[in-house]
């Protein structure tokens, strides 16, 4: 009976505390909402002010910056789809993205789980070495990495497939360099897993490499997941490699492709396509980003919080 | 026992054999001879290169394009930190601890942070056309537009030497802002909710809230973001590259030493000099990561 009372009397005096912080601080709150719409907006407009002109006419984008399309212009989208070749630097986005991520997490999270769980060696030499990379800006192995990928062209039998201009020779140099992040926080986390489940497995007869793919894998999926979408968006939106390493157009990935419609096309521009295909860039990422915000945040998020 | 010997040694080479080749012939080969080839003459893709010592180093000291490189690579390691940190802790204390009752989130603090993050997940390129469009000088451009319709002169946002550099300065914060958020954000959301509590009984207004809770504890925090946006102000490219006319100009008022890195490479054939130059960036880079641990540590708190 007592406590019911008391209880009572908390939660009451807890409402007429909160009641009394609302009095004290409730007009801040509808600037605070200002404040965040303000940034909302510049955040948005200029994407939305983008999709607008990506339907409008060449008149219409030259003339008032701020005026509504007369007519909805879907051909803009057919002409940045072919004649700008956005379908086809996608594509070749989305080929290059898909391997190089899947090989930088099959390599990446093998070399972190030996490091991670088998002390052996030049163990902490060969960590390190990976981890070092962290420190090292890319504009400082470009020449140099240049001539390395047109080497690799010279290689017999497999060289035509990996030198300069190739997308294989692109995957290869994403891996490598996807390597420092992924190898210091996958070994990170492979440290954090329990062991007595993979030592179960191995005195029941399971390989080393059994109980890597089978059990330690699995069980590391949380942070697979994080880096997995790490490397996405970082390769997705990698710019200067390709730029050094694929000079034939047909080859480009998508931000080259982006770049390039508004630098170098000079006169002929077509407006109307560049709006267009600029919304090809943007829309589907927006998208998707959306749906796997939760996984996207973290993921991306993830390097930083300890 | 000793098959089981033979055979870990087996596992562990087989798993890092591939990842090991690939880092070495990629990355770490790449980075040793950069640092020779900045030693060399190397021009041209034919020419055979000479050892020169640190002659390209003598004349990257004079070069004027280099220092105003290194200037507004300078410029941006203060003002992008500091302007990105400030606006990112405002809208994450505002979207945490800015609600009714003082201590939670707000109504659709999801939402703002969702929208946010935004351009985070944009490639860089991408941003920088988008910009270049909305940074147009007539009417045609987002921004002008409405300034010439209210009567006022354009603003060259890009072709202005005296303006460009800020446009790229804004495009970087307007990017950047919506990671640094959801970053404090996390911090913020592991700070008890009883030390907000408890500091408001105890009379607390929002000012001293943040400066006296927030700020101490989010300090972990807020030291990895100024390495990460001092790190990225220092090798920023693509924003310039992409974005500014005649890539860093107009009149080099925008240009990083990125960009001259890139252009004395693959525009010039220069491939000496230009590795003399990443030599500097890498210096650069790796003097300010040691210099702002060192400088920022500080006794943690824990809780």
């Amino acid at each position: 009976m007592s406590t019911t009372t008391t209880s009572w009397t908390v939660a009451n005096s807890r409402r007429l505390a909160r009641r009394e912080r609302r009095r004290r601080l409730g007009p801040l709150g509808v600037l605070t909402h200002v404040a965040l719409l303000v940034w909302t907006l510049l955040v948005i407009v200029p994407m939305v002010w983008t999709f607008l002109a990506s339907v409008k006419s060449e008149d219409e984008i030259f003339g008032d910056a701020w005026s509504l399309p007369a007519a909805l212009r879907w051909d803009n989208f057919a002409r940045a789809w072919e004649q700008a070749h956005i379908g086809q630097y996608m594509l070749n986005s989305v080929v290059v993205v898909a391997f190089s991520t899947f090989g930088t997490m099959l390599v990446g999270s093998m070399a972190a789980y030996v490091l991670a769980r088998y002390p052996f060696r030049g163990n902490r030499a060969v960590y390190l070495l990976f981890v070092s990379g962290l420190a090292f800006p890319v504009y400082l192995a470009l020449t140099p990495l240049f001539f390395v990928v047109q080497n690799m062209g010279n290689v017999p039998v497999v060289g035509p497939f990996i030198g300069l201009n190739t997308h294989a020779g692109l995957v290869l140099v994403y891996i490598a360099y996807s390597m420092p992040f992924t190898v210091f926080f996958l070994s990170a986390f492979f440290r954090t897993l329990p062991t007595a489940v993979g030592e179960a497995a191995m005195v029941d007869g399971a390989s080393h490499t059994r109980v890597f793919f089978q059990i330690m894998l699995p069980m590391a999926r949380p942070g697979i997941v994080s880096i997995t979408i790490f490397n996405v968006l970082g390769q997705w939106n990698q710019y200067q490699l390709p730029l050094v390493l694929l000079q034939e157009r047909d080859k480009w990935v998508l931000t080259q492709g982006i770049a390039d419609i508004s630098t170098a096309a000079g006169y002929d521009q077509d407006w109307s396509a560049l709006f267009a295909a600029l919304t090809l860039a943007i829309l589907p990422m927006l998208i998707v980003y959306t749906v796997f915000q939760r996984q996207i945040q973290a993921g991306l998020t993830a390097g930083a919080v300890k | 026992m000793l098959f089981n010997r033979y055979r870990r040694g087996l596992f562990i080479t087989s798993f890092l054999a591939a990842p090991v080749i690939l880092y070495l012939v990629y990355v770490i080969s790449p980075y040793a001879q950069a640092f020779y080839i900045a030693m060399t003459d190397w021009r041209g893709v034919t020419a055979t290169p000479a050892f020169v010592g640190l002659d390209n180093f003598v004349r990257l000291f004079g070069d004027d394009i280099f220092w105003k490189a290194v200037t507004h690579n300078a410029a941006l390691l203060v003002l992008l930190p500091l302007s990105t940190i400030v606006i990112a802790l405002f809208f994450a204390f505002l979207l945490n601890v800015g609600g009714a009752q003082g201590v939670t989130g707000i109504r659709g603090s999801k939402f703002y942070r969702v929208v946010f993050f935004f351009p985070q997940v944009l490639a860089v390129a991408v941003v920088a056309v988008l910009f270049q469009q909305v940074f147009r000088p007539d009417g045609s451009g987002m921004l002008n537009g409405p300034l010439m319709a209210l009567g006022i002169k354009p603003i060259g946002f890009l072709s202005d030497p005296d303006v460009a550099f800020w446009s790229v300065l804004g495009v970087m914060v307007w990017q950047a802002v919506g990671f640094y958020v959801v970053l404090f954000s996390a911090g913020l959301a592991s700070i008890p909710r009883d030390m907000f509590e408890a500091a408001q009984i105890d009379g607390a207004g929002r000012l001293s809230l943040f400066f006296r809770i927030t700020l101490p504890l989010l300090w972990d925090t807020l030291q990895v973001a100024w390495v990460y946006l001092g790190i990225l102000a220092l090798d920023v490219f693509a924003i310039v590259w992409v974005m500014t006319d005649q890539h860093g100009g107009p009149d080099w008022s925008t240009t990083v030493m990125a960009a001259e890195i890139y252009r004395n490479a693959f525009q010039y054939f220069r491939f000496g000099y230009a590795s003399a130059l990443g030599v500097m960036m890498f210096v650069f880079i790796v003097g300010f990561s040691v210099l702002s641990l060192r400088l920022s540590r500080r006794e943690r708190i824990e809780y």
